[in-house]
């Protein structure tokens, strides 16, 4: 079991980024109103088969070779399920996969957000052939990082290179802190 | 708030600067098992702690990078260290503090911290 919902975000995409997404859309919404967050992970990768899409729920089915189990996807959706919310995904051969998970922001089985700048952040520096675009919502209010938009100022500059990574890091927190006021969700 | 004028400024002082991408194949490779296993293990802090010591004390030709599933899930977090002309090594139920330990004694100066690598763990 993963202790945060952001280790089962970077795992979760990690998947995406893996079935050769181009663009990998990360939204990660939080209202207190509605008592909900919502965190969903939408790619453009290979997608899967009617019948992997049956299976991806099942602890014992995997697409690797290295070992017998494949938890991602079953962590993610117990996560939101023990948290009195749903959990959805949905998938097309050759066009992506969706994955959504919901979960009532009060329920005291939720587990913590965690560190999603860390998350996203990892996500952005260590995989050159994907980009993300990442919108973080707090109750009603937003921001968008488009890793897109950075590409095309840095053109071959790396995004691991030191400065540019730091500057990634800050873009990402002083956005957030805009946004929810340095809530811990 | 961070605008996009700060990255053109630090892609213009980069500019001009090269071999921003010159590593990779001749130098040292620091990779990290990010699957399932590896981040429900903590291997997200063990990164983050290599990539921020690799950079600050500025090792040359070294880049840090992570992989999937290594194929030890029960050993994990797993770091391998591989360097050309030198036989792998590979480091076991890590923590940013080992993590730390690796880049001073076996980065920086060259040492192998047995006491973490899985052959020795495993005796």
């Amino acid at each position: 079991m993963m202790t945060e919902i952001s280790l089962n975000i970077l795992d979760v995409t990690e998947n995406s980024t893996r079935a050769g997404a181009k663009v990998v859309h990360i939204t990660v919404d939080a209202d207190e109103e509605k008592d909900l967050l919502t965190v969903i992970i939408e790619d453009d990768g290979c997608g899967m088969s009617k019948e992997q899409l049956a299976s991806v729920k099942d602890p014992f089915f995997t697409t690797r070779s290295t070992r017998k189990v494949g938890l991602g996807v079953p962590f993610f959706r117990e996560a939101a399920l023990q948290a009195g919310g749903s959990f959805d995904i949905t998938s097309e051969e050759g066009v992506g996969t969706k994955v959504t998970a919901e979960f009532q922001l009060s329920n005291i089985d939720r587990m913590p957000l965690g560190d999603i700048t860390g998350t996203i952040h990892q996500l952005v520096v260590y995989h050159p052939d994907t980009d993300f675009v990442y919108e973080y919502r707090f109750n009603g209010k937003s921001f968008v990082m488009d890793t897109r938009e950075f590409r095309e100022i840095l053109g071959d500059i790396p995004f691991d290179n030191k400065e540019v990574s730091d500057y990634i890091k800050d873009y990402l927190t002083e956005n957030k802190f805009n946004t929810d006021n340095g809530k811990n969700i | 708030m961070k605008s996009l004028e700060e990255l053109k400024a630090i892609r213009d002082k980069m500019q001009g600067q090269v071999g921003l991408r010159a590593e990779s194949e001749a130098g040292t490779r620091v990779v990290v098992g990010m699957a399932t296993c590896g981040i429900a293990s903590g291997a997200r802090p063990v990164l983050t702690a290599l990539a921020d010591a690799v950079a600050e004390k500025k090792i040359p030709d070294c880049a840090v990078t992570q992989t999937g599933c290594i194929g030890l899930c029960q050993y994990e977090p797993i770091v391998e260290v591989i360097q050309p002309g030198k036989e792998k090594v590979t480091y076991i139920k890590m923590t940013p503090e080992k993590a730390l330990e690796v880049v001073d004694k076996h980065l920086i100066r060259g040492q192998v911290v047995t006491e973490y690598t899985i052959g020795n763990q495993l005796k």
